[in-house]
C-alpha cells in the first residue's frame, strides 16, 4: 500500500469516527442546540475528512477538482445551515438546556399561532 | 457478496425506516422534512443502480422543490393532523397488506435482479440505443439522446404536462390575492424577509447564488456529455431563485424575475420544443426528425435539435417551478 | 431468492406504506406525502429493471462495454418532474379546500358539506 493510500485510509477512518460521534450525539444529547451541534460535526468535520480522503484515492484530476469544489461548497453551506437553524430556534423562543432564567421570548412577527 | 450489497442494505434500511416514520408522525412539518430525506436516500439508490440522471433529478426535485412546496402549503394551512381512527386504519392496512402480498407473490416470477438475460436487456431496442446512438446522434449520454431524440414525442408530452400543471395552479391560486380576505391581520407566510440579524445567511446565500445558477447552466448545456439536461437544470435554476426568495423576501425575488415574465416563459419553452418539430416538418422531415436540420451532416442536425429541445424543456421547467413557488408564497402574503 | 429479489421486495414494501398512508389518513396533505412515497416505490421498481450486473451508467465511453438500460431512466426522469408538477396541483387544491372549509381534513370537509345540504 502506498503512503498516499495510508493517509487516505487514516482520513477516512477519522471521518468515520466523526460521523459516529455526531450520530451518537444526535441521538443522545439532551436539547435542540446540543443536538444541532452534534449534527454540524457530521456535515463539517466528517464530510470534509471523507471528501479529502476520497480525493487522495482518486487517480483522475477532474474527479479531484470536483471533490475539492464540493468541499468548498460544503465549507460555506453547512455551517450557515446550522447557524440559521439555531438562530431560528432562538428567535422562536426555544431556551437552551442550561439557561437558568427564562429568556425573554421575542414575539413572533405576524401571528403564526392558530 | 460484494461491498455494494452492504451499501444497499444500509440504504434500504434508512429508506424503510424513513417511510415508517413518515407514516407514523402526526406533525406534518416533520413528515414533509422526512419526505425530503426519503427522496435523497432513494437518489443514492438510483446512483448505485447506474441511473445517474434520475438520481440527479430526484435529488433536485424530491429534496428541493417538493419539500419547499409542502412547507409553503403548511404555512397556509394547519400543521398537525388528527389521530387516524381504527375504522380508517384497519381496512387500509388490510388492503395494503393484501396488495403487498400479491405483488411479492408475483415478484417470484420476475427475473433475478441485474441478470443479463432478462427480457429488458435482451430486447433488440437495448442494443439499438446503446450501439447506434453514438453513430446516429453522436451524443455520449444515451439517456439524453433517448430523451430528446428517439423518444422526443414523449418528452414533448411531458413538457406540456408541466405547462398544464403550472396553468392549473395559477388558475387555482390566482396571482396571490384571494377574492375575500376575511382575516384582518396578514399572516406570516414562508418567504417573509428574514430579520436583519440573519447576516450570515444573507451573505452566504448571496455568495452562493451565482454559482448555483452557473451550475444550472452547466447542467443544461453539458447534458449531452454527462448526467444532466433540461429537466434537472430547470429545477436547479428555480431552486437558486427560490433560495433568493426565501432569504431576501418574495418582493425582492419578484423584482428580479417578474411573474409576468414567467407567465411568458412557461409557454415559450413549449413553443421552442414544438417549433423545432414544425421546423423539421417544413424542411421535409418527420415531426422532430432532427436529421434534416443540417443538410450536410445528420449528426450535427441531431446535436442542434437536442440543444434546442433541451433549452425549451429547461425554460419551461424553470419558469413553471418558480411560478408554482410564487403562487403558494404570494397566497400567504396576500392574506 | 433473497439475494436476487430483495430489490423488488423493498419497492413492494415502500409501495404498501405509501398505499396505507393514502388510504388511511384523512388529512389531505398527509395523503399527498403518502402518494410521493408510493411514486418513489414505482420509480425504484423501474430503475431496478434497467440495472445489469457489472454495468455502468449509460454514458458511452471507450473504457466501458456494459451499460445499464437507458430507457427506464428516461421514463422515470420525466415522471419525477411531472410528479412534482402534479403534487403542486394537489397542494393548490388543498390550499383552496382549506380556504373554503377551514380544514385540510377530508372527513371534516364532508361533514361540513352534509350539514350544508341538510340546511338547504
Amino acid at each position: 500500500m502506498s503512503p498516499l493510500e495510508w493517509i487516505s485510509n487514516l482520513l477516512l477512518g477519522a471521518g468515520l469516527l466523526c460521523l459516529f460521534t455526531g450520530a451518537l450525539g444526535l441521538y443522545r444529547l439532551p436539547d435542540f442546540y446540543s443536538r444541532t451541534h452534534a449534527a454540524s460535526i457530521i456535515d463539517t468535520a466528517a464530510a470534509a475528512l471523507v471528501v479529502v480522503g476520497l480525493a487522495l484515492r482518486s487517480d483522475s484530476f477532474a474527479t479531484i477538482v470536483r471533490l475539492l469544489l464540493i468541499l468548498l461548497f460544503m465549507f460555506f453551506t453547512s455551517p450557515t445551515a446550522s447557524h440559521a437553524l439555531a438562530q431560528a430556534a432562538l428567535q422562536d423562543g426555544l431556551r437552551p438546556w442550561l439557561a437558568k432564567r427564562p429568556r425573554k421570548t421575542r414575539a413572533r412577527s405576524g401571528g403564526a399561532a392558530e | 457478496m460484494n461491498g455494494f450489497v452492504w451499501i444497499d442494505i444500509v440504504l434500504f434500511t434508512i429508506l424503510a425506516a424513513t417511510a415508517v416514520g413518515l407514516a407514523r408522525t402526526r406533525q406534518l412539518f416533520a413528515a414533509a422534512m422526512l419526505s425530503g430525506l426519503f427522496s435523497l436516500t432513494s437518489a443514492c439508490i438510483f446512483v448505485l443502480q447506474d441511473a445517474v440522471d434520475v438520481a440527479f433529478t430526484e435529488a433536485a426535485v424530491g429534496a428541493g422543490m417538493t419539500t419547499v412546496l409542502f412547507l409553503g402549503t403548511l404555512a397556509l394551512t394547519r400543521s398537525r393532523e388528527k389521530v387516524t381512527p381504527p375504522r380508517r386504519s384497519i381496512p387500509a392496512a388490510l388492503i395494503a397488506i393484501f396488495t403487498g402480498g400479491v405483488l411479492i407473490y408475483a415478484s417470484t416470477d420476475m427475473p433475478p435482479f441485474a441478470a443479463a438475460d432478462t427480457p429488458v436487456q435482451q430486447h433488440p431496442l437495448t442494443q439499438r440505443f446503446l450501439d447506434d446512438s453514438m453513430t446516429e446522434i453522436g451524443v455520449p449520454n444515451v439517456v439524453t439522446s433517448v430523451l430528446a431524440s428517439y423518444r422526443g414525442y414523449d418528452t414533448l408530452g411531458e413538457t406540456v404536462v408541466v405547462f398544464t400543471a403550472a396553468i392549473a395552479v395559477l388558475m387555482l391560486l390566482g396571482r396571490g390575492r384571494p377574492a375575500t380576505s376575511a382575516e384582518p391581520k396578514p399572516r406570516e407566510a414562508l418567504p417573509q424577509p428574514i430579520q436583519h440579524d440573519q447576516r450570515v445567511l444573507r451573505v452566504v446565500s448571496k455568495l452562493m447564488l451565482p454559482f448555483i445558477l452557473l451550475f444550472a447552466l452547466y447542467v443544461q448545456f453539458h447534458g449531452d456529455y454527462g448526467p444532466g439536461g433540461g429537466f434537472q437544470a430547470g429545477v436547479i435554476f428555480a431552486s437558486g431563485l427560490i433560495l433568493y426568495a426565501l432569504v431576501f423576501g418574495l418582493d425582492a425575488a419578484r423584482a428580479a424575475v417578474s411573474p409576468a415574465a414567467l407567465r411568458r416563459m412557461v409557454p415559450l419553452g413549449v413553443l421552442i420544443y414544438a417549433g423545432v418539430g414544425f421546423a423539421t416538418l417544413l424542411l421535409g422531415g418527420a415531426f422532430l426528425d432532427y436529421n434534416v436540420l443540417d443538410a450536410h451532416d445528420p449528426a450535427h442536425g441531431q446535436h442542434l435539435g437536442i440543444l434546442l429541445v433541451e433549452l425549451g424543456v429547461g425554460i419551461t421547467v424553470t419558469a413553471a417551478m418558480l411560478m408554482l413557488f410564487y403562487s403558494f408564497a404570494a397566497r400567504g402574503v396576500g392574506r | 431468492m433473497i439475494a436476487s429479489h430483495y430489490n423488488y421486495w423493498i419497492a413492494v414494501v415502500l409501495l404498501m406504506i405509501g398505499l396505507y398512508v393514502v388510504m388511511s389518513h384523512s388529512n389531505t396533505i398527509k395523503k399527498l406525502i403518502g402518494l410521493n412515497v408510493f411514486q418513489v416505490a414505482v420509480f425504484m421498481l423501474y430503475i431496478s429493471l434497467g440495472k445489469i450486473e457489472g454495468g455502468t451508467a449509460p454514458i458511452v465511453d471507450a473504457a466501458f462495454t456494459v451499460y445499464s438500460h437507458p430507457l427506464p431512466h428516461v421514463l422515470i426522469l420525466t415522471a419525477i418532474v411531472v410528479g412534482v408538477a402534479t403534487t403542486a396541483l394537489g397542494l393548490a387544491l388543498v390550499v383552496r379546500i382549506h380556504e373554503a372549509y377551514g380544514t385540510t381534513d377530508e372527513d371534516e370537509a364532508l361533514i361540513a358539506d352534509r350539514r350544508e345540504a341538510e340546511r338547504t
